[in-house]
């Protein structure tokens, strides 16, 4: 091997070449700083301009569904047949519906009922789909055979039947639509965290735990629970968009949140009577549910990729 | 599992090379597992016919056991449905002929009889169960003597018409989207697509339809504002109810094709020097598409789901808004109804994904992902 040495090429002159002091020779230091998983996952979200976007979308509107209703000096039921069907305006900026109420808190008094039931929704879904899914994982075996069946059963039946149906037996209000939609939505989540537990349980620190005689319950939520929280946490946030779907299809077709209460949905039923001569009756309650949608979408596809950059495609 | 069915076709035992499409066959001596006593072939060099028989009927017993445990299964969930809607339709305080006009006595007692109201839950339940499979679905309660399955039948026409139209154009253009955005990866093209299913997926279908019937409609008058005669009629609520499916699709589609244009058979077709299309259509496309089946089961669910919003918006007379009046009239029958005969569509076509999914999917044809 010795003997095949090579010749330096031409252009590579002595003079280019210089020694190196001590203080320089730090090619192998570690110049970044060290970050925890959650930093580095902050990073990479902040990096990503359309989640971002997304996350100042959403605060915008939380921030607008608390404030605008509280500061305005309309309110979302008072009739005012003086002044109906105004086109937008100083005084009314999204102008009136037909009984003469402000468009405006009206809408984001919508954006209330529509986060309100997004993230009631989400959360439910997220304590019973962990703890379910929590059981599934860990135990594995017969009791996951079991359970996993039970949810295959209750996910196979079409889950706007469900919704429906229950509201049929119940009175249409926000809490029917809520726990309608818990009985079908914490499947996905429970299957997301059984699938993260199942890799989990296994791990050297799970082990260690149970050797020191942690039982099941506090390994699941002490220990794996915590560190399956990205993907649960994406799920999470998807589960918000479908939510707010789901009550403004409902209250579109009338079977959810009944006048007075402002809902996008029973807005935009509104809104769709009136097109052809009131336009912005419809547009601003479709505007702000798709604009709230779209921000949710962006914002876990982006959190997702901050999760797992191998995923981002 | 997989023994038995090999069992059945005389090998003790099939494995699959894990890294290399060979299939060994094993031949227990004496029912021993012992691999001293073990006759291995290799299926793939060694090629007796009968081998390839075995082989086959291995696999189409593989595949019946799997598509006869899916069929199962949904005959289960059906059943638990029905007994369920039963069950909260009768968990309703009162009889759901009380709310009709003051009738006398005998008059509501003979009502009660001509429905079956009389007789004890569980008879009830039997009688529904054997007219159900028979095909009967009872008779309406508020539009007097009218049978639901006629009802149905009677409403199914355009419903379907416009879910059919929508599969369609939310398939093609989707993995049109899909495949020009993979082409395209991360350059103009790729972009807009991505856009344009960004806003399908963030749109709902009853802001879409409004929109498209205010814009198409109202201002350009390019079709009609409402009602399903002309086949243009179908234009708009087609659109509406397939945004959000072409978003999907577009979306699932662009993710797997990007990665499988990556893959080393696409780099060996390309070497080729096959032709971009070709590469796509005939190799790309087919080793992306499974998403795209599996996702087909729930499409139905989701136009199914749309339908209901925009037949209202469109004023067209088919079963997602009889659905909705039967819920508002609080029609029991027809509202069971409609549930079993939604749930049946829904559940039939998830399973006829499940059963194109293995077609389509060659792992799941040696039984490997069956499990």
């Amino acid at each position: 091997m010795s003997e095949q040495k090579q010749s330096t090429p031409s252009f590579l002159k002595p003079e280019l070449f210089r020694k190196l002091k001590r203080d320089e020779y730090s090619a192998e230091a570690v110049t970044r700083k060290s970050l925890t998983s959650w930093q580095d996952i902050r990073m990479r979200m902040m990096e990503n301009k359309l989640a971002m976007t997304g996350f100042w979308i959403i605060v915008g509107i939380i921030a607008a569904a608390i404030l605008i209703p509280w500061l305005s000096p309309f309110d979302h039921f008072t009739n005012d047949l003086s002044s109906t069907n105004k086109v937008p305006n100083g005084t009314n900026w999204f102008g009136t519906d037909d009984l003469g109420r402000d468009m405006l808190v009206r809408t984001f008094k919508g954006a209330q009922i529509s986060m309100f039931v997004g993230i009631v929704a989400a959360l439910i879904d997220l304590i019973i789909g962990i703890i379910y899914g929590g059981i599934m994982g860990y135990y594995g075996g017969k009791v996951d055979e079991v359970m996993n069946r039970f949810a295959e059963i209750i996910y196979s039946i079409p889950y706007l039947l469900v919704v429906i149906l229950l509201l049929v037996v119940m009175e249409p209000s926000l809490t029917t639509i809520i726990v309608a939609m818990s009985i079908t939505g914490w499947i996905n989540m429970a299957w997301i965290v059984r699938a993260q537990i199942m890799q989990l349980k296994n791990q050297e620190y799970a082990l260690a735990s149970k050797s020191l005689g942690a039982g099941a319950m506090r390994i699941i939520f002490r220990h794996l629970i915590p560190n399956a929280m990205g993907p649960i946490l994406v799920t999470l946030t998807l589960t918000v968009p479908n939510a707010i779907f789901t009550e403004a299809f409902l209250s579109f077709l009338g079977l959810g949140v009944q006048s007075p209460a402002a809902s996008w949905g029973t807005m935009i039923d509104d809104g769709v009577k009136a097109m052809t001569i009131y336009p912005w009756r419809l547009l601003f309650p479709a505007f702000f549910l798709s604009l709230t949608i779209f921000a949710f979408n962006v914002f876990g596809d982006g959190l997702r990729d901050a999760f797992d950059p191998k995923l981002k495609k | 599992m997989s023994s038995l069915a090999a069992s059945a076709s005389g090998v003790d035992e099939v494995r699959d090379h894990p890294e290399s499409s060979i299939t060994f066959l094993v031949f227990h001596r004496s029912g021993s597992n012992n691999s001293k006593f073990q006759r291995v072939y290799i299926a793939n060099y060694i090629y007796p016919f009968e081998m390839h028989i075995k082989i086959w009927k291995r696999v189409g017993d593989e595949m019946f056991r799997y598509i006869a445990s899916k069929f199962i299964f949904m005959l289960l969930s059906l059943f638990v449905l029905v007994s369920a809607t039963f069950l909260l339709m009768n968990a309703i305080p009162g009889s759901p002929l009380q709310s009709e006009k003051a009738t006398s006595e005998q008059v509501q007692k003979n009502l009660e009889a001509y429905y079956g109201l009389d007789k004890p839950l569980i008879v009830q339940y039997g009688t529904y169960l054997k007219n159900l499979v028979k095909g009967d679905l009872g008779i309406s309660m508020k539009k007097k003597f009218q049978s639901v399955d006629k009802m149905i039948a009677n409403s199914f026409g355009p419903s379907l018409r416009l879910g059919i139209s929508a599969i369609i154009t939310s398939v093609v253009v989707g993995c049109t989207l899909g495949i020009i955005a993979a082409m395209h990866h991360r350059k103009l093209l790729d972009n807009v697509a991505m856009i344009l299913a960004v806003i399908g997926l963030a749109v709902p279908s009853m802001v879409m339809g409004p929109l498209l019937q205010y814009f198409f409609a109202v201002k350009l008058r390019w079709f009609e504002v409402a009602g399903l005669e002309n086949p243009m009629d179908y234009v708009l609520p087609t659109i509406a109810l397939a945004s959000g499916p072409i978003a999907v699709i577009a979306r699932l589609l662009r993710s797997t094709m990007i990665e499988v244009l990556n893959s080393d058979f696409i780099k060996t077709a390309k070497s080729k020097g096959l032709s971009g299309y070709v590469i796509v259509v005939r190799h790309a496309l087919r080793n992306s598409m499974l998403p795209v089946v599996t996702y087909l089961g729930y499409l139905t669910a989701g136009v199914i789901t749309g339908s209901v919003v925009i037949e209202k918006i469109f004023a067209i007379p088919g079963i997602g808004k009889f659905f909705v009046e039967s819920v508002i009239n609080r029609d029991y029958p027809l509202i069971m109804g409609t549930t079993i005969f939604y749930a049946v569509l829904l559940m039939t076509t998830r399973f006829l994904a499940d059963i194109a999914y293995v077609l389509v999917d060659p792992r799941m044809r040696t039984g490997k992902g069956a499990k």
